[in-house]
């Protein structure tokens, strides 16, 4: 059987979901094993646009950036959205709450003019997109998992309930009998909680779940003496997309 | 007929983020020779108004995918700074292993997958992973060992989540530090065997000198990282809160991020930087290796800095094994950060794998953050980058184009670039 080709791309980003599956470490030599990567920027200077399958990291933050990704939406029989800048605009998306000028002039002064953007937004507002890995960053293992799967030809799985179901799996106190505040109950899981896990609350990376029941979530935040504004910064951190494209 | 050379290298690749290479010889004479950032700018200071103090770190992590964890810390620095915050004995010592598994896993990166195939005359570590099995094996092992580092200490290899404004939210316990001590007192063979298949293979990098400064953090007692006063190899040294006095950033047109100089027309930040401030204070292991590539100060040799940070790999071992020995020797004690939140202004400053890293705050009395500015070390490596390819294009111009396009390729990623954590963090 011909093995499928693959190639990683990225837009504004950090770069750390990629990083992620480098950091599969002996994984990742397997992974090398079923398939041919042949583009893969930041870690090759081989570069090919005959493909099959596109990861895109990372969000659309310029106008000039839409013809490359719409090139790579071409080529591609299957595109797959890595990492919350790709899937929600991610935490560039939080620039779109302010006036973009002034955004520009606050960081470039009086060369503000040269430096181009328009209001951040993720991949599948600018193409269609086939599947989603969620995160900030990544989890390698579900990357593995999607990958598998895609070689499968099946539908990866991924989770569209709370994240607080893996929270109570993993035997964490709730964060909100500690006296802090999170974004869980409204949050997809497929992170096992990792941050609550960690001494941390979740801060929504992996978007909200299909039908999330937001007001009351925010009536909960209110109750436990978040101002207004902190709890639309709370939203706004990673899920101001779906804000506005509701 | 002029003979002309034009080379165009529009993303150079095996680096992070976007950058280009354009070079034009026309019969022997260097017409264009410049070094352009065309990464997409991400406002991040911008973003930062308005969010509240346990929150800035958490956003500016995501600068850097790769350096998250220096990140995280030089912004816990500047948060507590800025508050009066002191942090615990313990929760110093801890986040200096935390910095050198960054450091480690960053270089390791860097030079096993990056830089390596250059000097295997591969395109990429892929074809490595069959001719060379044993040595891309220690490069993985190293790599995973950081990543394991990460994850016990930070919560996270990447976007750490344990280190926050005070201290930490959880810490690692007594057996899980005596694993890691004795995984990394195990894995220095490994370490030496990576610095001993560079050292053969050393001639591969240009015998390339430009003279320049170097800026990294300097302290009298131990090899500056989480700690320090701003250093330079002309002499000087400044409290980290004084940065501009030496990052005096300014823009180019061929750049979204911007450049940055100090007496010279530039300066160079980084492993190289830190080994001709430091040298003195690095771990003996790690000195024997700088004997070893004959890396003294002052080297002069940019190419040079994928040395220094085998050298430093080495260093981040051995030291964070004497750290684990003195957390060991008190227990690990259950402590929780205690934060009283305060508006003031201030800086703070750690070694990243790249360089030195500034983040200056500014918060009001309910602790929202309402100023921010990051400087970044890729953006005042820039210049240097600049200086180094204006120094060495004219003394290659006879070379077959390819070769020039390697050799200029090899220099930027010498620098082991960041290119987006560069482009986006920059001062009124």
């Amino acid at each position: 059987m011909k093995k499928p080709r693959v190639a990683f791309f990225d837009f504004a980003s950090c770069e750390g979901c990629q990083l992620q599956i480098v950091n599969l470490e002996e994984d990742l030599l397997q992974v090398l094993e079923a398939v041919d990567v042949v583009s893969f920027r930041e870690a090759m200077k081989e570069h090919s646009d005959d493909y099959d399958i596109a990861f895109v990291e990372g969000s659309i933050t310029r106008r000039s950036d839409e013809p490359r990704l719409k090139e790579i939406r071409k080529n591609a029989k299957v595109l797959v959205s890595l990492g919350s800048c790709a899937t929600l605009g991610g935490i560039n998306y939080m620039k779109n709450f302010q006036d973009l000028d002034y955004v520009r002039k606050f960081v470039y002064g009086e060369k503000a003019f040269a430096y181009e953007t328009y209001p951040t937004r993720p991949l599948k507002a600018v193409v269609p997109v086939d599947f989603e890995i969620h995160g900030c960053p990544i989890n390698r293992k579900e990357f593995a998992m999607v990958v598998k799967a895609l070689l499968l030809g099946k539908k990866p799985e991924i989770p569209n309930y709370p994240v607080c179901v893996e929270c109570k799996m993993a035997g964490n106190i709730c964060v909100f009998e500690l006296g802090m505040t999170c974004m869980g109950p409204v949050i997809r899981a497929g992170c096992g909680a990792c941050c609550v896990t960690e001494g941390a609350v979740c801060w929504g990376c992996r978007g909200l779940v299909d039908d999330p029941n937001a007001d009351s979530h925010r009536e909960i935040l209110a109750k436990h003496g978040l101002s207004v504004q902190d709890i639309l910064n709370r939203f706004r951190l990673y899920t101001g997309f779906s804000e506005v494209a509701k | 007929m002029s003979n002309e050379k034009i080379i165009k290298v529009n993303h150079v690749t095996r680096v992070e983020g976007h950058g280009n290479i354009h070079i034009t010889i026309k019969d022997g004479r260097v017409e264009q020779c410049q070094w352009q950032v065309v990464e997409a700018p991400r406002f991040f200071e911008a973003m930062l108004r308005g969010r509240r103090w346990n929150e800035v770190a958490h956003i500016t992590s995501r600068i850097c995918g790769i350096c998250s964890i220096g990140h995280t810390l030089t912004s816990l620095k500047a948060t507590e700074a800025a508050m009066g915050i002191t942090i615990s004995e313990q929760t110093e010592k801890v986040r200096k292993i935390l910095l050198h598994a960054e450091n480690m896993q960053s270089h390791i990166l860097h030079v096993g997958y990056l830089v390596l195939p250059d000097l295997l005359g591969v395109p990429s570590v892929v074809p490595l992973a069959s001719t060379h099995r044993e040595q891309v094996l220690v490069v993985v092992r190293l790599h995973r060992l950081a990543n394991e580092m990460s994850d016990l200490l930070g919560g996270r290899t990447t976007h750490p989540q344990r280190p926050v404004v005070g201290g930490f939210a959880k810490w690692p316990t007594v057996e899980e530090l005596e694993t890691l001590r004795q995984r990394l007192e195990e894995s220095i063979p490994d370490g030496e065997a990576l610095a001993y298949l560079v050292k053969d293979l050393v001639g591969k990098f240009p015998q390339f000198s430009r003279e320049t400064e170097y800026i990294a953090l300097t302290h009298p007692d131990e090899y500056a990282l989480y700690d320090g006063d701003i250093g330079s190899t002309d002499g000087g040294a400044w409290p980290v809160d004084q940065y501009k006095e030496v990052t005096n950033e300014y823009l180019v047109p061929q750049s979204t991020a911007k450049f940055s100089k100090h007496k010279r027309d530039s300066y160079m930040v980084g492993a190289l930087a830190r080994l001709n401030l430091n040298y003195d204070h690095l771990s003996p292991k790690a000195k024997e290796v700088a004997e070893a590539f004959e890396l003294r100060p002052i080297n002069y040799n940019s190419f040079m800095n994928n040395t220094a940070q085998i050298v430093e790999v080495v260093h981040n071992m051995e030291d964070s094994i004497r750290l684990i020995d003195a957390l060991l020797k008190n227990g690990i004690k259950d402590e929780k950060p205690s934060v009283t939140i305060k508006a003031g202004r201030a800086t703070g400053s750690a070694e990243v794998p790249r360089g030195i890293l500034f983040h200056e705050y500014e918060y009001n009395k309910d602790g929202e953050c309402v100023w921010a500015n990051c400087v970044i070390p890729t953006n005042q490596n820039h210049s240097n980058i600049q200086k180094d390819l204006e120094a060495l294009v004219p003394q290659i111009t006879d070379r077959r184009q390819e070769e020039i396009e390697l050799t200029a390729e090899m220099l930027v990623r010498a620098y082991d670039p960041c290119i987006s954590c560069s482009t986006h963090c920059i001062f009124l």
